[in-house]
């Protein structure tokens, strides 16, 4: 399903986090969205999962505005797999965790049936997770954990996935083997990355948000410029497609100092960031 | 029940029992002995079925607040609840009914219980949102400040009110009557049947605020409305049993560590353990030193406490 945001600003405690952000997904497509820390990334996710209402514009899935849409009717087209570190989630199993995916099919009186369990049991095959779907969730490593949350999402039976840093802490190959399942999905993605190797490695298309804007979007090597790179990241680096198909980003041995990133601009990043904590804490 | 009903201070046959119960309900096969029937039928039973609904109604209370607030350590005593219901009651103990409008000490802890659940709603709200910690943090507060003003009313009060108001506060359900069973028993048992129909988007809390918001629930309107009640709950079962403490705090945690935290098997097994559990508490509390009573707040914890630990230290999903 299509991702349309449109001219979106969001406001917290009176500071502007984010400043008409425009961006689309297209049906099926993956796209990335990366920018340094506090660049707004998790903000413009939970306008998407319709957890923040944006002060101005608009965030459409399959065409629809999703605060038109009822809580259960948006999560019944957007799954969200979030750095989420308020529950608690000990003594749910996996199986139990895959479940509450089915929450948005069904109202206070509902009660699992054959098309619940189909939904479960697939998206728990299609993660991989059914070697410890019995197992206490607590228990998993962290990149069964991530399987476990995906399969969640896809019991969700999502027409887009929204991901927020889901291959965070894990090793290598765990981030490789998630990439490939995201893929294999093909369900329309947009996911927020910190690597950029990685959502260089996954992405159809790149967003970069700066400083709540939206610094440049496109296909991964015409949005990934030398100069971009410098600009936002305050990084040297250049990008090529290898001759293996992937593409890939090699840094200079040290960041830029002074020019690439304005001192101004790192201290507003550090501020953003304070205030988003102290935002997303409650 | 049966079984609790037959043994007090006197003991009655369980046969007897079956026999004056059958009759009250049924109509027929009345006993010949009017002091056994006015044993089994105006003081024990009444007290059974009391202590069943209070066990089952704070254990669920407990169950519910300790999601939604997202603290192993909550109850309705941690929210403050017990303890409005304590100023309301012992107000009404040692200044008398005249005073507050001839309200009853039921009805003043009632109103305690929900005026301070109003006072911790406002105040663990921030900019519109019912934030968990604040919720915990406000429960505390205005539960201390509640205690403070519980002792300094409790200065003016004679030994005897004294006795009243300690008995009260350490919880009994000696003074269960059939009058306000009816009362009690359709508050509790449509709050439990209520909380109940919310299993699903418990379990979803579970996930973390964000989570649950991206799972299609309305958290901040979910908290809302089981925070209401939840204060009903305890509130009327605090006002005709006292502070029982522990139970809601316990017996949560108990089936948790059993048969896992999923909310649709969580809490219907909580209301039947908190009631059994209760039922037996009261049990042991007439037998104990018979024929004298000990309240029940100071069993529910002394028996509870050891088997808990002892299954906490069962369990090694908790680190």
């Amino acid at each position: 399903m299509k991702l349309t945001v449109d001219h979106l600003h969001v406001t917290l405690d009176h500071n502007v986090i984010l400043r008409d952000v425009s961006l689309q997904v297209r049906k099926g497509d993956i796209v990335g969205l990366v920018g340094p820390n506090g660049s707004g990334k998790s903000t413009l996710l939970r306008t998407v999962y319709r957890s923040l209402r944006p002060a101005d514009g608009v965030v459409r899935v399959g065409g629809d505005d999703v605060w038109e849409l009822s809580p259960r009717a948006a999560a019944r087209r957007t799954a969200a797999v979030l750095q989420d570190t308020g529950g608690n989630t000990t003594g749910l199993t996996v199986t139990e965790i895959v479940a509450l995916g089915r929450a948005p099919h069904h109202g206070l009186l509902g009660r699992d049936g054959p098309q619940d369990h189909d939904a479960i049991s697939e998206a728990i095959d299609r993660c991989g997770v059914r070697p410890f779907a019995g197992r206490d969730y607590a228990s998993l490593s962290g990149g069964e954990r991530q399987r476990v949350l995906l399969a969640r999402a896809l019991a969700q039976e999502p027409q887009l996935l929204v991901l927020d840093e889901l291959t965070n802490h894990l090793d290598i190959r765990a981030r490789f083997e998630l990439l490939d399942l995201i893929r294999a999905t093909g369900v329309t993605t947009l996911a927020v990355l910190h690597d950029l190797d990685l959502a260089a490695r996954l992405c159809d298309h790149l967003v970069i948000l700066n400083d709540g804007a939206v610094a440049a979007a496109g296909p991964v090597l015409e949005v990934l410029t030398p100069d971009l790179l410098a600009d936002v990241f305050g990084v040297h680096a250049t990008t090529e497609r290898h001759a293996d198909g992937v593409i890939r980003i090699t840094y200079a041995a040290r960041p830029i100092t002074g020019g690439g990133r304005p001192a101004p601009a790192g201290d507003s990043t550090k501020k953003d960031e304070a205030r988003l904590a102290r935002t997303t804490e409650h | 029940m049966i079984t609790a009903i037959s043994i007090g201070a006197v003991t009655i046959p369980v046969a007897d029992v079956w026999t004056i119960v059958a009759h009250h309900i049924t109509g027929q096969g009345a006993t010949d002995d009017p002091a056994l029937d006015q044993i089994v039928w105006n003081f024990r039973t009444p007290r059974v079925l009391l202590a069943a609904l209070a066990g089952a109604g704070l254990a669920v209370a407990g169950a519910v607040l300790q999601t939604l607030v997202t603290n192993p350590l909550a109850d309705p005593t941690v929210l403050g609840f017990s303890y409005g219901a304590s100023f309301g009651a012992v107000l009404v103990i040692t200044l008398g009914g005249i005073g507050i409008g001839g309200v009853g000490v039921a009805g003043a802890a009632f109103l305690g219980a929900l005026a301070t659940g109003a006072v911790v709603f406002a105040l663990g709200r921030r900019r519109g949102r019912l934030a968990p910690t604040r919720l915990v943090l406000a429960g505390v507060a205005v539960g201390y400040v509640l205690l403070s003003a519980t002792s300094f009313v409790q200065l003016w009060a004679t030994p005897t009110e004294l006795r009243t108001v300690m008995f009260w506060m350490l919880g009994s359900v000696a003074g269960a009557q059939w009058n306000q069973l009816p009362v009690v028993a359709t508050i509790v048992l449509t709050c439990t049947a209520l909380l109940g129909l919310f299993g699903r988007q418990l379990n979803a809390v579970l996930a973390g605020d964000e989570s649950a918001t991206a799972l299609g629930v309305d958290v901040n309107r979910l908290r809302a409305v089981l925070l209401v009640i939840t204060a009903l709950l305890t509130g009327s079962v605090i006002a005709v049993a006292g502070g029982i403490g522990f139970v809601g705090l316990m017996i949560p945690h108990l089936v948790r560590l059993t048969v896992g935290a999923d909310h649709r098997r969580l809490l219907p097994l909580t209301a039947l353990l908190g009631a059994v559990y209760l039922v037996l508490v009261d049990l042991l509390s007439r037998t104990l030193i018979r024929p004298n009573e000990l309240p029940l707040g100071i069993l529910t914890a002394l028996l509870g406490a050891p088997f808990f630990l002892w299954l906490l230290r069962r369990n090694k999903g908790l680190d």
